[in-house]
């Protein structure tokens, strides 16, 4: 059987279980679109939650980017796991008891304020499109690959695609689909490594391969020395020391710790299982099933590095491997012979500067996909690997689009300008904004805002750790906070980020403008100390909250205190 | 229902205190290992494996401290949840 029908089969196969469950589940009521009727088990809820996290970023681009920039990559795998642990220490089991179905729902009852409401939706719907691009962005790559077209095309199937599935379920139907997409993502991404990690290092287990040694040379070396050694000598930086520095990488995985934490279609996951004692339990598994894939991606990373160089550097074109070609006929891998020796030479910014031409430019999100082709794996590996991205892809961006779907048909339409909404007119507004959100997410999966899909998406985290993160926070753990500070911290921190990240993506700031040599990655970081900072100070000029507002807040401190009117019930 | 004040106070104070301590650890392992000191812990530590022991902490070790964070935070905060509810019967 040829690639082609196996690839065919594999995404075939998933694809009917998806829609299959997806039909079987389809949402009766309004309250089962949004959170799945609150009763779903923790494990099942963990598995759900981390295909939803575990995003086309995370999948395809993650461990690309590891290959490409070695230790500076760490902030993605600390940044994106660390956040969880703050989501759920400090904003899920209180949200949770409070018992509003979405994120601006929240800060719309807790702020008593129309107005506060309101700016959180214009964030959630920033956040929300800003993320979707990117994983667009992820599953048009993938398309290409398939179907052998270019990755715009590949765009508008994957949208169709995700549109479809999207509308079709709700939440409870995405609930049981994204379980088997997680069991799918994470044999799609360990098996492919396992096979990998016994070629290069001798090893069964990818983990220990790493720190382990590199055995398919002539001398057994340490892997991560043979990984500094082939870096340096082609004039990159070493591996494990990365070029990043320590105040940007700071910034950065700060950013993207706080921006995990504000995530509003992470957080409103939690609404889906029975009461916070499940809440907490759910995401003990959550993060257990997200560690698999994370402690996974540095080894392919580095597997990556290794594989690429050694096929492709000072090989003639004429003999380079079968998969080289196929990558360069869709544009995502390219050579051109400067020298005219007829070899591929790959060369980084050292050796460039003493006259070495580089001639092989790739983009660092087709390192995942190139993986397999690289270690000359069977080709159902190679099929269930292009699977798992799907699924991926299709999950997270499932997810992100009822969240904004939810936004403005929810928080939005019903709250704000028809209150007299009724359940069927909410779920017909959902379906066309989730439309409209779309086709605004496949322009720009197509005119990409940065060149790296995990690029796009950490912008994401930058806008919701200086907006929402700071929010909720502060609505929790303080008495004192009112609207005004809400709403001020707010608009300060998403309009200051946005700010930077237009300023230097769109308008053509230079490196040597950066407030203190942070770059737009790590702004969210200086977006969110401006929102406490501002929050704070006019609120302090301001009247404090109603009386109505602060035993609300018992409510969620204490585990006694209405747990049967906490049980969602979005109207 | 019919909880003392001083009874909530105690379990707000508690989980405060938890939630202040397993961040302390979280902060350490993931900005502290895996950023601020790296290149001390790299010299000075041993390495874990053939990797050195900074570089490691922020590709792997910090990930797996997260998940004992979470699973310490479930147990920690299901044990507090018992005792207040305990403190509730002996009231009413």
């Amino acid at each position: 059987m040829s690639q082609d029908a196996y690839n065919y089969l594999f995404i075939g196969l998933s694809f009917a279980l998806y829609i299959g469950i997806a039909i079987r589940q389809r949402a009766g009521s309004t309250k089962e679109y949004y959170t799945a009727g609150g009763g779903v088990s923790p494990f099942a809820n963990g598995m759900a939650t981390a295909a939803d996290w575990m995003s086309a970023a995370t999948f395809i681009s993650m461990a690309g980017l590891l290959a490409t920039s070695g230790y500076d990559g760490s902030r993605l795998l600390m940044g994106w796991t660390g956040g969880f642990v703050l989501l759920t220490v400090l904003m899920v089991p209180f949200l949770r008891k409070f018992g509003k179905a979405t994120v601006p729902d929240f800060v719309g009852d807790r702020f008593y304020s129309k107005t506060a409401r309101l700016v959180a939706v214009v964030c959630a719907i920033f956040i929300c499109l800003t993320y979707i691009m990117g994983q667009m962005r992820g599953v048009g790559v993938v398309f290409s690959q398939l179907f052998e077209v270019e990755i715009a095309t590949g765009v508008w199937i994957g949208g169709a695609i995700v549109f479809f599935y999207a509308g079709l379920g709700g939440m409870k139907g995405i609930t049981y689909t994204q379980v088997a997409q997680y069991c799918v993502m994470v044999f799609a991404y360990t098996i492919p490594a396992v096979f990998i990690a016994i070629a290069l290092t001798d090893s069964v287990i990818p983990q220990l391969g790493f720190i382990g040694n590199y055995t398919a040379g002539e001398t057994a070396i340490p892997f991560l020395q043979k990984l500094d050694n082939v870096n340096k000598e082609l004039g990159f930086a070493a591996y494990t020391s990365g070029s990043l520095s320590k105040i940007d990488m700071f910034c950065i995985t700060a950013a993207l710790m706080c921006g995990t934490a504000g995530l509003p279609h992470v957080i409103v996951r939690f609404f889906t299982v029975k009461n916070v004692k499940a809440v907490r339990t759910s995401a003990c598994w959550t993060l257990g099933f997200i560690a698999v894939i994370y402690l996974t991606a540095p080894t392919i990373g580095g597997f990556a590095r290794v594989n690429l160089i050694e096929s492709l550097h000072d090989t003639p074109h004429t003999e380079a491997p079968a998969w080289f070609k196929d990558f360069e006929k869709t544009g995502q891998m390219a050579w051109q012979d400067k020298n005219g020796d007829g070899k591929i030479q790959y060369f980084g910014p050292e050796r460039e500067k003493i006259g070495d031409l580089n001639e092989l430019t790739y983009g660092a999100d087709i390192m995942v996909m190139a993986n397999p082709h690289m270690a000359g794996l069977p080709k159902w590996a190679i099929a269930l690997l292009m699977t798992g991205c799907i699924a991926a892809a299709l999950s997270t961006a499932a997810g992100l689009l009822l969240v904004l779907s939810t936004a403005i048909s929810h928080d939005l339409m019903k709250k704000v300008i028809k209150p007299n909404l009724s359940d069927r007119e909410e779920i017909n507004y959902a379906r066309m904004a989730s439309l409209g959100a779309l086709l605004v997410a496949i322009y720009f999966g197509i005119n990409p805002p940065a060149a790296f899909i995990a690029k796009t998406v950490a912008f994401a985290f930058g806008m919701a750790a200086s907006s929402f993160f700071p929010t909720l926070l502060m609505g929790i753990f303080s008495r004192r906070m009112n609207k005004e500070g809400a709403i001020a911290g707010m608009a300060v921190g998403i309009l200051f980020t946005l700010g930077y990240i237009i300023y230097f993506q769109f308008m053509g700031g230079t490196k040597d403008q950066h407030l203190l040599g942070i770059s737009p990655e790590g702004i969210g970081f200086v977006g969110m100390l401006l929102n406490f900072g501002v929050a704070a100070i006019v609120a302090s000029f301001t009247p404090p909250p109603p009386k109505e507002v602060t035993d609300l807040l018992d409510v969620v401190r204490y585990p006694d205190t209405q747990e049967e009117e906490s049980v969602i019930a979005p109207h | 229902m019919g909880k003392t004040n001083a009874a909530r106070e105690r379990y707000w104070k508690a989980n405060l205190k938890y939630v202040g301590g397993l961040l302390t650890v979280w902060f350490i392992v993931s900005f502290g290992c895996g950023i601020l000191f790296r290149d001390w812990l790299d010299v000075h530590f041993p390495h874990v494996g053939s990797a050195p022991f900074g570089f490691w902490m922020a590709q792997q070790g910090s990930i797996i401290c997260f998940v004992f964070i979470l699973i310490a935070y479930a147990i920690l905060m299901g044990r507090l949840d018992d005792t207040y509810n305990h403190d509730e019967e002996d009231q009413s």
